[in-house]
């Protein structure tokens, strides 16, 4: 293998155990250079566990695990001086100013003052921060916060970026700005791998993903690829205000694909969205209100994993 | 050549320091203040009075046999104070050893920094001491300057071992009971304020094992240049025994708690 083509993440086998439970149970998955890189997954998938393997602080129990040609086991620290985290929690110090994290930080890495000093301003006009370098953290809004995370991630030039869930429970704008700043990494050629169960942020900015479920990979694609795979081409939603779903159900067998009944709705899996709605009004049916939408990633993620809250 | 990586954990703390280090200056300066004029002028002025009294402490001033093993005896308790809730709020609070976990740092540097910076401090305090000691003219010899690493030295055989019990507490509730039945009693009868000696004889043993007792005798000794070579080298012996099996404990425990 020569160096362009090996992948910059390798993993066969990968398992992640603990005491009393499997967290990770033998996945495969590979990551390019370059690539923005999906895990996507209800809560306890999985995904956290494979993304602190990855990360190099948390010992794979069995399987092979690469990255960037080396093995975490060995080489974690070496590794890890050529990786960027944005971990779930923030380890931000929030008493130090904004410029003092990214000093601290920098220092980890052994960067000299002065490389720390000319980054430290290309990093906060990034992350949209410059008016507030000389503040304190902890005042900070979440979205601030997290851009500060992402900006600190940044400042040893990391050839790999690892955001777990980077943008949850940020406002809807925050996110917006975050997704902004991480096209932008992407668009510089630097590898994105990140965890997420927001739909529209994998559909947004992953290349590739897999859906973990339960410790193990579901499915993997490109949403495009996933979504043709596992769902159909659009899904037709009825709602009937005033009638038991199971009965609208029972009228409307053989219309799609698959028909999923649920407490406020009934979901029609098919091609032809508008076709189906014209066969419901031929079968006498009329729906309260009627949606024809295409399938998103949405749809494959609770196909594969189940519409059961997971805590 | 590279930075070691326990002095880049190790600069983060000094770094820090200096949000505190006004009011920590202040109490490490006001502290022995206190305490010896209290105890040492006060009391002692009660105490010089008695003429067996004084045959029992070694035919020095009260003040003079206070100040050394007070200084032991502050060592001890800065650092126990070192240990608890910054390393737990590196865990739990403000998550500082994560963050240095994700970048080259390991958990041997993570622990090793963290425990050179408490050193530090207690070089810092046992300087201020050791001058406030001067001030009050309780100074007898030149052995008060290798009192000074002496009482580091007791400093972190507290230190290391109470780091390695911090880091791995679900909450800070233990620190308080630890201060309460561990440090204070120490504080008040391992030689500090009246020789062993006066303990009753059942209690006595117990003291000796003290890492306490040890360092106490050891800064006594030396700051009224009255050390013998061996009984020195013995305490040395047994503080750094300490310190190492605290270090080591702490490798396990921060490794526990840090990697999983």
């Amino acid at each position: 293998m020569t160096p362009d083509v090996a992948p910059l993440i390798y993993a066969r086998g990968l398992t992640k155990r603990f005491t009393d439970f499997v967290a990770v149970d033998g996945v495969d998955f590979e990551v390019a250079r370059g690539e923005a890189f999906g895990f996507l997954g209800p809560n306890g998938a999985g995904k956290s566990s494979t993304m602190r393997m990855i990360g190099c602080v948390s010992p794979v129990t069995s399987g092979t695990l690469r990255i960037l040609g080396m093995d975490p086991a060995a080489d974690g620290a070496r590794i890890r001086a050529r990786l960027g985290v944005v971990p779930q929690d923030d380890t931000l110090d929030l008493e130090l100013t904004v410029r003092e994290n990214l000093l601290i930080y920098g220092r980890y890495f052994d960067l000299p003052r002065r490389v720390i000093r000319e980054r430290t301003e290309q990093l906060l006009a990034f992350a949209n921060l410059s008016e507030r370098g000389d503040d304190r953290v902890e005042p900070l809004s979440g979205g601030m916060k997290r851009r500060l995370t992402i900006a600190r991630s940044l400042i040893n030039e990391p050839e790999v970026l690892l955001l777990d869930e980077p943008t949850t429970g940020l406002d809807p704008q925050a996110r917006h700005v975050l997704w902004d700043r991480l096209y932008r990494l992407k668009a510089d050629g630097v590898t994105l791998v990140l965890t997420t169960h927001y739909m529209d942020e994998a559909e947004q900015l992953c290349d590739r993903l897999v859906v973990m479920d339960k410790g193990r990979i579901a499915a993997c694609g490109s949403p495009r690829q996933l979504i043709e795979e596992h769902a159909t081409r659009e899904v037709l939603e009825l709602r009937f205000d005033r009638a038991d779903n199971a009965v609208i159900a029972e009228k409307l067998t053989g219309l799609a694909g698959r028909t999923e009944v649920l407490p406020d709705r009934l979901l029609l899996y098919t091609d032809d969205g508008d076709r189906a709605l014209a066969e419901v009004g031929a079968r006498g049916l009329e729906p309260d209100s009627v949606l024809v939408r295409r399938s998103t990633l949405e749809d494959v993620f609770l196909r594969l994993t189940g519409r059961t809250l997971v805590d | 050549m590279s930075t070691p990586l326990s002095l880049r954990s190790f600069s983060y703390w000094a770094y820090q320091y200096k949000r505190t280090w006004r009011s920590s200056l202040t109490s490490s300066f006001l502290n022995p203040v206190l305490f010896l004029a209290a105890m040492g002028v006060g009391l002692g002025s009660l105490v010089n009075k008695n003429a067996p009294s004084a045959a029992r402490l070694g035919g020095v001033s009260y003040l003079t046999f206070l100040a050394p093993g007070l200084l032991a005896a502050s060592a001890m308790q800065i650092a126990a104070q070192e240990a608890t809730y910054p390393v737990h709020g590196a865990v739990k609070w403000l998550r500082t050893y994560h963050a240095m976990l994700a970048t080259p740092l390991r958990v041997v540097d993570v622990l090793v920094g963290h425990l050179a910076w408490i050193a530090v401090r207690l070089l810092l305090v046992a300087s201020m001491f050791t001058a406030v000691m001067a001030a009050f003219g309780s100074v007898r010899s030149w052995g008060v300057l290798a009192a000074i690493p002496a009482a580091v030295l007791t400093g972190m055989a507290f230190g290391a071992p109470i780091a390695a019990f911090a880091v791995g507490r679900e909450s800070d509730s233990a620190f308080a009971p630890m201060f309460r039945f561990l440090v204070v009693p120490m504080f008040l009868f391992s030689g500090t304020f009246f020789p062993v000696s006066q303990l009753p004889a059942v209690l006595r043993p117990v003291a000796y094992v003290t890492p306490l007792w040890h360092g106490v005798d050891l800064c006594r000794s030396l700051a009224l240049g009255r050390a013998g070579a061996v009984r020195s080298l013995l305490h040395v012996a047994y503080l750094l025994a300490w310190v190492a099996a605290g270090t080591a404990a702490g490798m396990r425990s921060f490794r526990r708690t840090l990697v999983t």
